[in-house]
This record gives C-alpha cells, structure tokens and sequence, in this order.
C-alpha cells in the first residue's frame, strides 16, 4: 500500500507544514516508509508552493512522482496545476472558500472544505493548514487522528498558547472529512 | 532504533557532526544552504567552526588548512559551486590531505538550475579537478544511506589521507524522510583522532628539521612529483576492495537498469511495478561511483539479458560511458534521461523497459 | 670568544637559499626565521606560503609550513588559527598573491578581524613567472605583459594594500617598511615581531608589506635596484605605520 500526495498552495498558507505535520506524525509513531518533498519558486516571498508526501507500507522509491493518489488544493492555480496528475478515482481536497468545485474531471471523487473561512471563523486565518489536515486525516484515515494531533502537540511544544486554536482547528477539520466519507 | 524525520542537507550536517567533524566552511548556493546553516547551528555546541567563507575559492582553502592542521573537516556546495572548489580539492589530493566534501548537485552546465540533477557525474568521478587525482565517490539513493556514507566517509578520508566525496543530488538534499543517526563520537575519541594526524599536522612541531610538518601539494624536483603520482597511483588501485555495488532483481533479469542516486531509487520502483506485471526487470546501482563497480555489469549473462535501459537526470547521460565500459557491446544499451531540474519519473522508466521488450 | 651573530636556527643548517642574488626575500626570511626563535615560537609556527617565489623557502625552512592556492593563504590560515588558536598562524604572500588573484581572500580575512598576521613581500612584478605585470607594479614600469610599461588608462593604478585594509575595521596594526637598508631591516624585524605579539595577545588581524626590489625581473643590478627603490617605489609606497591598536 502507498499513497502518493499532493499538497499545494500559496506561499503563506502553510502547505508544506500541512505535509510536514502528516509526514513527522508517520515516522514517529508507525513502521510506514515516508518521504517529504518540498518544490518552491525561486522567489522568497508569495509565489506558489507545494509538497509531495508519500507513505507506503514498502520502500519509497520517488518522493515526488507525476501520478496523484490525493491532491489537496488550497488556491484555484494549484487545481489548475495540479488537476491533471490525479489518478482515476483519485481524492482531490479542496479549499472550497476560494476554490471553485468545476474541476473538469468526473472520475475523481471531491472532498470539500471551506478552510480560509473556517479558520477566520476560529479567529485565526493561519490555522487553514491545520483545518485541512485534519479534514485529510479524518477522510482518509491514512494514519490515526490521535498520532497527527500528537506530532502537532509536539511541535508547536514551544508555543503552548497556540495549542487550543490547533486542537479547536484539527477536531473541526476530522469532523468535516469524517462527514464525507 | 529512534527514527528521526530529517531533511537530507540536515541528516548530512549531523552524520558528519557525529563522526567528529569539527570544523566547515562554506558559501551559500541553493539547493545545499540547510548545510552549512545546519552546521552554524550545531558546531557550536560541540567546540567546532563554522566559517562563512567569502567564496567557494575561500571555503575549500579554509578546509584545507583546518584539515592540514588534523582537524575532520567538511565543506559542501553544489554544482557551480563545486566546479569553484576543485582548485582546493585538487590541493588535497595533492597534498594528501583527508577531508570530505558534499555536491547536492543541481541543473548545469553554467549557472544552470536551482532544482535537482545529477549533470556532475563526469566532474566527479573523472576529474574534479587538475592534474588526474581519484576520490572515493559515495553516491546515497535515501537520506539514510547519505547520513551513513557522510559519516564512514571520514573514516575513508583519514585511512587513505585523500578527500572523500559525497555525491548527492537536490532531492535528497532537500527531502526529508526517517533516519536512524549514528552513534555520537565521544570527545575523547575526536581528539584521539586529532592527536593521530599531530605528527604531520601544520601546527607547530619541535624544531627538528626532519620531523617538521610540510604539507606540500606539489614537489619542485620531478623526481619527487613522480613518485608522489606513484604512491597516488597505488593507493587508488587499492580501492578495489571498496567498490559497493545494490544488484536488484538481477538474477533472471531480461532487461538491467542502471542509476545511481535518486535515480536509481525510482528505477527500484519502477522494477518492482514491472515485476508485478510479470516483466523481469532488475537493477544494478553503482553506490561507489568511483571506483565503479565495472564487474558488477560485465558479469551479467548475456545470452539472457536482453538490453541494458541507462537511467540518469542528466542529457546527454555521462554515467553510461562506464556502463558501455562495462558491457562492451554484448547487448545494446538505451537511455532513459531528463535534465534540467526535471525530476525521473517511475512512469517513464517503465515506458522505456517495455518499449525495449516490443 | 664571544659569539655575537650565528645562523637563526629556523633555517636549516645544511640547506642554500634559492633566491637571486639582490633579492631581499632571503632577508625577510632570515628575520622572521630571527624572531620566531628570539619569541621561542619555531615549535609553534605554521607558515601559510604564497604561489611564486615566496615558495623557495619551504625547502630550507625548519618549522611547519604550507603551500596554499595561489592567493588563499589568508583563507588557509583561517582554517589552521581558527581549528588551532595556540599555533602561530602566519601568511608569506608577494604582490600577485596578495593583492591580485588573492584580494576576496586577504579583504576578507583583514575584514574578519582573523588573528593571523601576514609577511606581505610587495616587489611591483610577478617574480617566478618571468616579470608580468602585477597590481603594485608603478606606471611606466615595464612589464613582460606591459611591454611599453604600465599605462594607467589601460592598466589602472598600483594597488595599496595597507591604504585599503585601512579603510577596514577589523585590522589591528597595518605597516609598511623596506629592507633597504640597516635601520629599515630593523624596523621590518621589529614590525614582524610586533605582528606576531599582536597574535600572543589575541588581538587579531596583523600585515606587515614589505616594500622589497627584484633586480632580476626589474632588469637592474642590485645596487641600482635600491635606487630604483628609494626614487620610485617609496613615493608610491610610503613607509609608515597606518594603524597600531
């Protein structure tokens, strides 16, 4: 079993925290092969960017490849960029505050979240990423809530005031995917 | 075992720290500054230097004389940047002179591209730079074996008194995947290992003409530069012994696929994708690109293997001159490349394996 | 009877100087072989020599040195002082290594404030390679890559090393002196000594140019290159001490 995914996005709306979180969580708490690839723009600031993770029960052999099990999008150039490298039957998650749900594809199925609200809602815009995760984690299952939320706990250790906003955002995110399975 | 999630340029820093690297310069160039950022951070905790050198001209001179003065000493660049270096490098082969230097390769020729490619295959296992020198050259598929390599390679460097590279490509720099860090050298072991290299070490001897330390990159007499290049010459034949060499799925292989690095991590997938569809298709990956493991692929029986497919991110290929070394005309060999930051798609090499098998 | 003079014990017994007759590099060597040996250094000293003629003294020098890159030797010393703070950790570079294709190595290094201290032998030509123009050569002065001599619109201006450094913050003491004769061959050996206390005394990056002749590749015998010295090099290159913190 492995899953090859795609999380892209504007520079700022934590994409690669999103992979690195799920990544993190894989290798400390199971016995999976994971990889994590960034690919950035030259540019410093703004820009888009995007990660692959893959997690698979054998070795990884291409951290990045061409071919998407799940694709998540957090702006509407990441679907166009993107679309095309999901398989048939592939997930795409979408960031349906700001990304339209005509995709152009009716062989894949569609998960929607509308994080940038979501997370204005909690009053904090930057905890989309977390949203999104969570809604990832809580469809797919593809590694238990309890071991991503620990790796989050973990990481964000040196802010401890951080930490309600997350959990409040990565619950709100589970519930969201949960419910569209 | 603790697996730790660590990026390649990081798990690189840290494999070399552990190994009693104590002292790095280097100047910055994508896709390796997690290197030398890495080690500003770590070296330190541990008593080392780190020096941001006003070149890679001055990086590779400082590690020279840090590594002169029996210091483990490390530096690292990429492409452009290594092409920089080579006059230092070629100082320490000269001079005999261990160190270890990390390329976490990129587009070229020329300024070329930030993002990954392994164009420097040629530079770093023919002539990385002047006047014929050798190197054992380790090239890591996964970031765990690019930590364990960085930490033997110091090893390797000290026992033979020559640099050690570690030839390494974007992706693994910047990937980040599980690793199991090797053992932390104790400070006692660290200074024994220093202490072992005082007799030759510029630092200082007790005046005493003979006994003094003189480390010289070249020789004035012809005589002494010849039998420099003799002893040279014998410690590269030794290296035989060295060679390291994967043979995947070989065994009744029709069609061997032959990568190295990143590539060759693809190429397994790719083999294991073909396998399940009842295609048998193997792998040969060169771990020492220098010295090449040329036995490897000429032992393969030919009258079963049908074509070798050279697979490599870099137009034109460069390792496949080895390859046809190797194979000398007994089956026909094709390429399946990409370059320019593009990276090797599994998708691709199994194209190519079944195009061969129409 | 009363022994006054003997042969620095930093040079070799057996060994010959390979350097022309006039040239003052041997001179210079001799008062660093001198002060070393008056410091009690000689087991501490590493030497970081330059690309050309400063090299002729590794064969008969007795304590430790190095052959850098042509024009790293400031960046070889940084990474032998900064690994090894108790060794003497000193570069011996001419005109060409120094100031030309070592210039990122020595600002740089002069910027860091490294403690080293630098023997900085400025002779106006390239000396090994047959008399190629360097960047101290004066205008005029002919050059086997400048046949008609220097021209400043072509060639720019001789390069000052100590005038530069001393726009800089980090260097400690920047000296320029001769060995054209007895009193200036004593004011070297005390600006030597000087630049290698400064290092004891941790105090950072120390250079000591020594504005020398090359009869040889100037095309004059010795005595006439100590004119040319005193009438042409002098007035671009004035003797003096431009710092000492």
């Amino acid at each position: 079993m492995e899953t090859n995914l795609c999380v892209a996005g504007f520079g700022g709306q934590g994409v690669m925290t999103l992979g690195k979180f799920l990544a993190s969580a894989t290798c400390d708490s199971t016995d999976k092969n994971v990889t994590f690839f960034p690919s950035y723009g030259a540019e410093q600031r703004g820009g888009t960017a995007n990660c692959f993770v893959v997690i698979s029960d054998e070795e990884v052999g291409a951290p990045l490849g061409n071919v998407m099990d799940d694709l998540i999008v957090m702006n509407e150039p990441s679907l166009k960029k993107f679309i095309n490298t999901l398989k048939p039957n592939g997930t795409l998650f979408i960031n349906s505050s700001i990304v339209p749900e005509e995709t152009g594809r009716d062989d894949i199925k569609l998960v929607k979240a509308p994080v940038t609200e979501l997370a204005l809602e909690l009053g904090n815009a930057k905890v989309l990423n977390v949203i999104m995760l969570g809604v990832y984690v809580g469809y797919t299952n593809v590694i238990s809530p309890e071991i991503v939320w620990d790796t989050i706990e973990h990481k964000l250790g040196k802010k401890p005031k951080l930490l309600p906003l997350n959990k409040a955002a990565f619950e709100k995110g589970l519930e969201l995917g949960r419910s569209q399975r | 075992m603790t697996r730790v999630f660590m990026k390649g340029c990081e798990a690189i820093a840290e494999a070399a720290v552990r190994a009693g690297c104590r002292f790095f310069a280097g100047y910055p160039i994508t896709p390796q500054n997690e290197i030398p950022e890495y080690f500003a951070r770590r070296l330190p905790e541990v008593n080392g230097t780190f020096v941001q050198g006003e070149s890679e001209v001055a990086s590779i001179s400082m590690v020279y004389g840090a590594a002169s003065a029996g210091i483990r000493a490390m530096t690292s660049s990429s492409s452009p940047g290594i092409s920089l270096k080579s006059e230092g490098i070629s100082y320490c082969a000269a001079a005999r002179i261990p160190m270890v230097y990390s390329n976490i390769s990129r587009g070229g020729p020329g300024v070329g591209a930030i993002q990954p490619a392994q164009m420097d295959y040629l530079q770093a296992t023919k002539a990385s730079g002047n006047g014929g020198f050798e190197m054992l050259v380790f090239a890591p598929s996964t970031v765990q074996e690019a930590v364990d390599m960085t930490y033997h390679a110091f090893d390797y460097a000290d026992r033979d008194r020559n640099p050690v590279l570690i030839l390494a490509d974007g992706v693994i720099g910047a990937m980040m995947e599980p690793v199991v860090l090797p053992e932390m050298k104790s400070e006692e072991e660290v200074r024994s290992i220093q202490e072992a290299k005082r007799v030759w070490a510029c630092v200082g001897h007790k005046l005493d003409y003979p006994n003094r330390a003189w480390i010289e990159p070249g020789h004035w007499q012809t005589s002494d530069m010849q039998r420099a290049n003799e002893e040279a010459a014998a410690l590269y034949k030794s290296w035989e012994k060295d060679v390291q060499v994967e043979c995947y799925q070989t065994e009744d292989a029709q069609i061997v696929i032959t990568a190295y690095g990143i590539s060759a991590r693809i190429a397994k997938s790719a083999v294991n994708l073909l396998r399940k569809e009842g295609i048998r298709a193997g792998l040969i990956r060169p771990i020492t690109v220098h010295p090449f493991p040329y036995d490897a692929i000429a032992s393969l029986d030919y009258s079963r293997v049908k074509a070798i497919l050279d697979v490599e991110m870099s137009i034109p290929a460069q390792m496949l001159q080895d390859v046809q070394l190797a194979v000398k005309d007994r089956c026909p060999i094709t390429t399946c490349l990409c370059s320019g930051g593009n990276i090797m798609g599994r998708e691709m090499i199994i194209d190519a394996v079944k195009n061969l098998l129409k | 009877m009363e022994q006054i003079y003997a042969r620095t014990k930093a040079i070799q017994e057996d060994k010959v100087s390979g350097f022309c007759p006039g040239c003052m590099h041997g001179l210079v060597v001799k008062l660093i072989g001198e002060v070393l040996e008056e410091m009690d250094l000689v087991d501490k000293a590493a030497c970081c020599l330059g690309i050309g003629c400063c090299g002729l003294q590794m064969d008969y020098m007795a304590y430790d040195n190095i052959t850098s890159p042509h024009g790293r030797a400031c960046a070889v010393a940084t990474g032998i002082k900064r690994t090894n703070p108790d060794s003497l950790v000193f570069t011996y570079q001419g005109d060409g290594d120094f100031a030309s294709i070592g210039l990122a190595e020595s600002l740089s290094a002069a910027n860091r404030g490294e403690n080293i201290s630098v023997i900085f032998i400025n002779n106006g030509i390239y000396g090994m390679t047959g008399g190629q123009m360097a960047p101290t050569t004066l205008i005029g002065m002919k050059a086997t890559t400048a046949p008609g001599g220097r021209k400043a619109e072509e060639h720019g201006y001789p390069m000052h090393m100590c005038e530069i450094l001393n726009q800089l913050t980090a260097p400690v003491y920047l000296e320029r002196t001769s060995c054209n004769t007895p009193a200036n061959v004593i004011k070297t050996k005390k600006a030597i000594r000087k630049a290698f206390q400064n290092q004891l005394d941790k105090k950072g990056f120390s250079l000591v140019e020594i504005v020398t002749s090359c009869p040889t590749n100037w095309g004059l015998d010795a005595l006439k290159s100590l004119e040319f010295l005193e009438e042409k090099m002098f007035p671009e290159f004035p003797l003096g001490v431009f710092r000492d913190r």
